[in-house]
């Protein structure tokens, strides 16, 4: 198993932002997890990447214990996120912000190789790689983030929102280029996003989170079959 | 045209200091949100470090007698380990604080450092002659620089030229970088947080024995307030600037230091008694312009 996340509750002050959630994922897997605002997606992924720290429950990543490693110790695991927001490093070019992500192996030729990859996968960053990284659109700045978790030679890559901002087209390409990954590198996917849309059109299996707490689960083409989405993601009690 | 030159040098020796203690401080402030009061009584500390403990009224000259090309290295490392020290010993244990308590915590630091030199030397100020024949005047075009001013304006373009280099070519440096804009994000890719927080320190704490040397040379007395001022100037830069600029800090204390010689040179002779009233009231007006500081950061908006 590749993520196995066991009844771990996570608190902001007296506000409990995640209750009693587990979550298992095995390698080459790609799983959504939705919900509307405020469900506690984000404190999920902030969880797995040891930035916030559950009051109770136990992460493992490849069978080996991350609670309490902090955010530095949990990427050298080979576990990669992409926060919501993006988070480029504006003040930094582009170059520098993808050769961030490799810093933790001090290995020049496999940087270099590593960052080919990317450019070739990109090729728009590799026009403009000395620019900084503030001046990029929304829609490259998301490239730049997945090529930035890319350099870290990533199992797993968290990533949240990637749609949030982004214009259709965009989004489209931004999700043919993550199926690309999955299937021509094996990469496992954690996938965030607050509609069902896109896990529906992706397929593969979805969880759903409201207020803190698992709602659903399945796989997300079966489960648009019904009404078992809309009435699990809006609260509707059943009649 | 000597005149100019004069004034010219002044400004740019004054804005050297200013910039590299605003540098020294806004270093720490990128990677941890603390304003590290402590950073003027590091400097106090420097210059004391050359003496021998004593609470005699004539300085007992101990390390600063010591060769130029030992003295520099050996006060560096002074103030360098003090502030990788005090960040050891208390700034870690407070990383997550609110930046007040932390704020607070760099008074509370300050104090203690002020009161064991205090301690162990007394508070009497007390004539130091280090590099005395620095100060002896060049020729420069016809105008009359101390060979100091000269010395500390090409040393601080020397430091600075330096620190760009290590920050734009090095891995270390970009990390540092990314750092000081987004801690958080720089250690989820693997950035470790520890080893660029001791490096912010360190190098903030050898900006601070650089101005002890500066100081100490420029005045020949060894006071236990003397860091005090430039700490205020240089936290004055750092707001002006941006706070999180690390260039912003750097030009603003130039700014600071070039307005302040004007203004002693141009304001009628009654006035020149509240020349720092003129001064603080330029940077008022910066702030009303630019409250977010003359460089801000672009991501510093997004951060809460």
């Amino acid at each position: 198993m590749l993520l196995s996340v066991e009844n771990i509750t996570v608190r902001y002050g007296r506000l409990t932002a995640l209750r009693n959630f587990s979550l298992t994922m095995e390698q080459g897997e790609t799983l959504f997890v939705t919900g509307p605002n405020g469900a506690g997606k984000s404190t999920l992924l902030k969880s797995i990447a040891g930035v916030v720290a559950p009051v109770t429950g136990t992460i493992h990543f490849h069978e080996q214990d991350v609670g309490g490693q902090p955010p530095e110790g949990i990427a050298r695991l080979g576990l990669s996120m992409v926060p919501e927001g993006r988070h480029v490093f504006g003040s930094l070019t582009i170059e520098e912000n993808l050769i961030l992500g490799a810093g933790m192996r001090r290995d020049k030729a496999r940087m270099a190789e590593n960052l080919a990859s990317v450019y070739d996968l990109f090729p728009v960053l590799s026009e403009r790689k000395d620019s900084h990284a503030g001046v990029l659109s929304g829609g490259q700045q998301q490239m730049l983030v997945i090529g930035r978790a890319l350099m870290t030679e990533p199992q797993l890559i968290a990533i949240d929102e990637p749609s949030l901002g982004l214009a259709p087209k965009i989004i489209d390409q931004v999700y043919d280029t993550l199926t690309r990954l999955r299937d021509e590198r094996g990469l496992s996917l954690l996938i965030v996003e607050q509609s069902t849309t896109r896990a529906v059109m992706a397929g593969g299996r979805m969880v759903m989170l409201r207020s803190g707490e698992l709602v659903l689960e399945g796989d997300a083409r079966e489960l648009s079959k019904g009404d078992a989405l809309n009435a699990a993601y809006f609260g509707f009690e059943e009649h | 045209m000597t005149a100019v030159l004069q004034i010219l040098f002044d400004a740019l020796s004054v804005g050297s200091i200013y910039a590299l203690g605003a540098l020294g401080i806004a270093l720490i402030f990128g990677v941890m949100r603390l304003v590290n009061f402590a950073h003027g009584d590091y400097i106090a500390f420097c210059v004391f470090a050359m003496l021998w403990p004593s609470l005699d009224v004539v300085a007992i000259v101990f390390i600063g007698n010591l060769p130029w090309f030992l003295l520099i290295p050996v006060i560096l490392g002074i103030g360098a380990g003090l502030s990788i020290i005090s960040e050891i010993l208390v700034f870690r244990r407070l990383r997550d604080a609110n930046p007040a308590t932390m704020m607070i915590t760099s008074f509370a630091l300050g104090f203690v450092i002020h009161n064991v030199l205090l301690m162990f030397y007394s508070s009497r100020p007390k004539a130091i002659n280090l590099w005395s024949n620095l100060s002896l005047p060049v020729e420069i075009m016809g105008a009359r620089i101390p060979l100091l001013q000269v010395i500390t304006i090409v040393m601080t373009i020397v430091i600075l030229l330096a620190l760009v280099t290590f920050l734009r070519r090095t891995q270390f440096g970009v990390e540092m970088r990314a750092a000081a804009e987004d801690f958080t994000m720089a250690r989820m890719l693997g950035v470790k947080a520890n080893r660029v927080i001791m490096a912010a320190f360190g190098v903030s704490g050898a900006l601070a024995s650089c101005i002890a040397l500066i100081l100490a040379t420029q005045t020949g007395v060894a006071d236990i307030n003397m860091g005090l001022p430039v700490m205020l100037v240089a936290f004055v830069a750092t707001v002006i600037g941006g706070l999180g600029s690390l260039h912003g800090a750097v030009i603003a204390g130039f700014l600071i230091g070039g307005v302040s010689v004007l203004l002693q040179v141009f304001l009628p002779l009654e006035a020149r008694p509240f020349r720092d009233a003129f001064v603080y009231s330029a940077v008022i007006a910066s702030l009303l312009w630019r409250p977010q500081g003359l460089f801000a950061p672009k991501s510093s908006k997004e951060r809460v």
